[in-house]
């Protein structure tokens, strides 16, 4: 149906010629931003809802005190559902260092909570259909597991900001909310995220609009494609300094797919948006010294970058 | 009456400030409104910033924002 709107916008209102690279844009851009709008709103909601029912404070007393590997699966699928933005890491960190969450748990949590964002799925998802979504979930909790129990097995207490081991933490409140609440959070939540993402996401799906109708398929193929033995390593290089803009990527990204970029360059391209990001590293520097930022972020982007080979190989 | 908004300074706890400034004027109440960014005294309330205290008690945690009225609301229930 939206199909059919897309064409009859196009074709008949704006009477652009069948096949021409103008028409194939403008044809894209509109399908795209009408479905990617409702799929936006549908589950973000779904997912704020979700979210309400499980607070950070119901987290970290579920993860407090739990044996590693147990403590990391769970830590990674509740980084899923649990909300968190970068701005209160810090706090978060605190809160479960001091009720005895041990440290690889933490980091579980800190590596899954960014990167398997709703936004994240959804557009995988609307884009790319939910196999790719499902494997870009999957592998961002095993990544995020596997990383948590590197760091755990490490040994890095010491390069946790001393300060932190010395606070003591009052018993939180959580409130009991009732479900017409979580509606209200849930609508608020949804109102609050799309006011802040509508023009990343009308911008990316126009630029992935121009790359449909104008980029020639050789030139993607050349630098994008499975052929190109440095495309991971530049796609995760290049997804870093766009941390939070998966909403605006992912349109550009599957233009580029329709061309011929390779499907595992992809997930590691958006592994590396959400899960990598400056601000973060810059925010946590109150909680962990150098070294520790180092070796998290450093296991993250390896374990991104073997992502994105394996998937090259075997999709 | 004491407001505290507890936050490391990003900027939805400057807005909590605001929103709690023009709660405060509006209801035509006597208050004094404290930002508070020291992480050992956030911790004693809330993980999940930026956090509203009114008279040492715990009003709202954590994004989204409650909007002017709620603020009103949370103020109000402690005059």
């Amino acid at each position: 149906m939206i199909k059919q709107f897309a064409d009859y916008m196009t074709y008949s209102i704006m009477k652009l010629g069948q096949g021409t690279a103008l028409a194939d844009s403008v044809n894209f851009f509109i399908y795209d931003t009408i479905k990617i709008f409702l799929l936006l709103f549908t589950i973000i909601f779904a997912v704020a809802v979700l979210r309400s029912y499980f607070p950070p404070e119901k987290t970290k007393k579920i993860l407090s005190h739990k044996k590693q590997f147990i403590g990391n699966i769970l830590a990674a699928l509740l980084g899923i559902v649990t909300p968190f933005c970068s701005c209160s890491a810090v706090p978060l960190f605190i809160g479960f260092v001091e009720a005895g969450v041990p440290l690889g748990v933490t980091f579980s949590f800190l590596i899954s909570s960014p990167m398997v964002n709703e936004i994240a799925l959804v557009m995988l998802w609307g884009l790319f259909g939910w196999k790719i979504a499902l494997i870009y979930a999957a592998t961002g909790v095993v990544l995020a597991i596997i990383s948590g129990i590197v760091i755990g097995k490490l040994n890095m207490e010491k390069y946790v900001q001393d300060y932190v081991w010395e606070m003591k933490v009052g018993e939180m409140a959580v409130a009991n909310t009732r479900f017409h609440d979580k509606l209200v959070y849930a609508r608020d939540y949804t109102k609050d995220l799309m006011k802040k993402l509508w023009p990343y996401v009308v911008i990316g799906i126009g630029l992935g609009a121009l790359v449909h109708g104008y980029v020639p398929t050789d030139f993607v193929v050349k630098y994008a494609g499975p052929e190109n033995p440095f495309a991971v390593l530049v796609a995760v290089l290049i997804g870093i300094p766009l941390y939070s803009n998966a909403a605006g990527m992912i349109p550009v990204v599957q233009a580029l797919v329709g061309k011929g970029m390779a499907m595992g360059t992809v997930l590691a391209f958006m592994m590396s948006v959400t899960a990598i990001s400056f601000p973060e590293a810059v925010i946590l520097k109150n909680v962990l010294k150098m070294r520790l930022i180092y070796t998290f972020f450093g296991i993250v982007a390896v374990g991104i970058i073997i992502v994105g080979y394996l998937f090259n190989a075997i999709l | 009456m004491e407001i505290m908004v507890l936050g490391p300074g990003c900027s939805n706890c400057t807005k909590l400030v605001e929103l709690a400034k023009q709660a405060v004027k509006e209801l035509g109440i006597e208050a004094k409104i404290e930002k508070v960014s020291d992480m050992h005294e956030i911790m004693k309330y809330t993980m999940s910033t930026p956090g509203l205290v009114v008279n040492g008690k715990l009003k709202h945690y954590g994004k989204p924002l409650p909007d002017i009225a709620k603020v009103k609301e949370l103020i109000n229930s402690e005059v």
